[in-house]
């Protein structure tokens, strides 16, 4: 991208691509659950509205991300991702639907 | 009835129970069981107790052949249920039909489907299934359904008769609850309890479902739930034989009246409850990997009381 950019010789577009990508900073937090040995991690987690929470599988069985009424990923094969935006406040509990044993929670603030 | 009504052998001593939890441990090596009076008793290593006796009905089980499981535990599920199937082509006595007790597939991918289909078939017997949960995986949750689900009860439970024993298919792999454990729901248990309605409680019977209906582990999601309630209706038979698969592992317990037991998966191991991190595939050797593979065949001999299993590894 960054040289694409270069060669475009636009000074302008480059400025104007650094300010977007400070803004969407400073407004979205990205944040990563990783998927090992059957279990979230981190199990809970906090985090503030409008943040992006991506949940990796890294087991060699696949996973879902449920949270009853609120978000369900498809089966997340070996390395597969899943993200949601929480974009207002509460507590969402969350469970794999294919084994109900693995659960976690997000505390929206 | 036939034939075999006369082959009764109860002059055998009688065993202790401790004896026989014994040798219930040893089930897995691939042993034959069978019943005389009530009491268990070994037959012989598998080749010789299979020519030796020419049982009632039989019936074999198979398990979690995970088809499209790929990694490094075993990347060829396809290649060791294709030898499994060889395997029950090449028994001298033919089952009369086979039982799959879930995870036919990894990810319910269609292809997957496919690709069992075209193995087992190979064995030209009837196939019972029931799903495990990589089953039930495809968003519509209708694959499993469209292709076995046909004269079943809502997501897949049915009952059938063969040679005076009642078998029973359940799912306890749908509806399942945060943090909680396989789940049957009230309305297969409503179902199971008009099933057995009026049946006579000397019928011998088998239950089958994917997930144990008995808990194994609960630690990693073992068991099931409302398996009580399902065994609590089955209390007043006199034999009752539960088969599940799910926990890729030779397993056996007796309780009372009823016999647990457990298949391996022909696709990979895993580990025992609680020595490992979790419950995922165990990576073994590849010279070990077909001993812990493997299927169960289970003999019924009329006018005994209970079955026979025998646990067959791909290698032993």
């Amino acid at each position: 991208m960054t040289s694409l950019f270069l060669r475009g010789g636009g000074f302008g577009i480059t400025l104007a691509a650094a300010m977007a990508l400070q803004i969407s900073g400073a407004r979205c937090e990205e944040v990563m659950v990783t998927i090992d040995n059957f279990t979230f991690s981190p199990g809970e987690l906090t985090v503030k509205v409008g943040t992006t929470v991506t949940w990796k599988n890294q087991d060699d069985i696949p996973h879902t991300v449920v949270s009853a009424g609120k978000f369900k990923s498809k089966a997340l094969d070996t390395g597969d991702s899943y993200s949601f935006t929480f974009s207002s406040a509460g507590d969402y509990k969350y469970f794999c639907s294919l084994h109900p044993h693995m659960t976690g929670m997000i505390k929206v603030e | 009835m036939n034939a075999f009504d006369h082959d009764h052998h109860d002059d055998d001593p009688r065993l202790s129970r401790r004896k026989v939890l014994e040798c219930m441990t040893w089930a897995g090596t691939g042993v034959l069981w069978t019943i005389a009076g009530g009491v268990p008793r070994a037959l012989g290593l598998v080749g010789a107790a299979q020519a030796s006796e020419p049982a009632g009905l039989t019936f074999l089980q198979i398990s979690d052949s995970h088809i499209g499981f790929d990694k490094p535990a075993n990347p060829n599920a396809i290649g060791t249920l294709e030898e499994a199937i060889g395997r029950i082509k090449a028994m001298p006595a033919v089952p009369s039909f086979l039982i799959h007790t879930g995870d036919i597939s990894h990810l319910s991918k269609a292809s997957e489907f496919d690709d069992a289909d075209r193995i087992i078939s190979q064995a030209r017997l009837d196939v019972h299934y029931v799903p495990g949960e990589h089953d039930f995986i495809d968003e519509e949750v209708k694959l499993y359904r469209e292709r076995y689900g046909r004269g079943t009860k809502g997501s897949g439970w049915y009952s059938f008769d063969a040679s005076g024993v009642h078998f029973i298919g359940l799912v306890n792999v749908v509806d399942l609850k945060a943090g909680g454990l396989g789940n049957l729901g009230a309305e297969q248990l409503a179902w199971l309890e008009d099933d057995l309605r009026g049946r006579s409680t000397s019928t011998p019977i088998v239950v089958f479902a994917h997930i144990p209906l008995w808990s194994v582990y609960p630690t990693w999601g073992w068991g099931t739930e409302d398996g009580a309630r399902a065994l609590s209706l089955l209390k007043d038979f006199g034999s009752v034989t539960v088969l599940n698969g799910h926990i890729h592992q030779a397993m056996q317990k007796v309780e009372g009246n009823v016999t647990f037991h457990t298949a391996r998966s022909t696709a990979f191991p895993q580990p025992a409850p609680g020595t490992a991190p979790s419950p995922g595939p165990m990576k073994v050797t590849d010279d070990k990997l077909r001993s812990l593979l493997g299927t169960a065949s289970i003999v019924f001999k009329p006018g005994a009381e209970k079955l026979a299993i025998i646990d067959t590894p791909l290698q032993s």
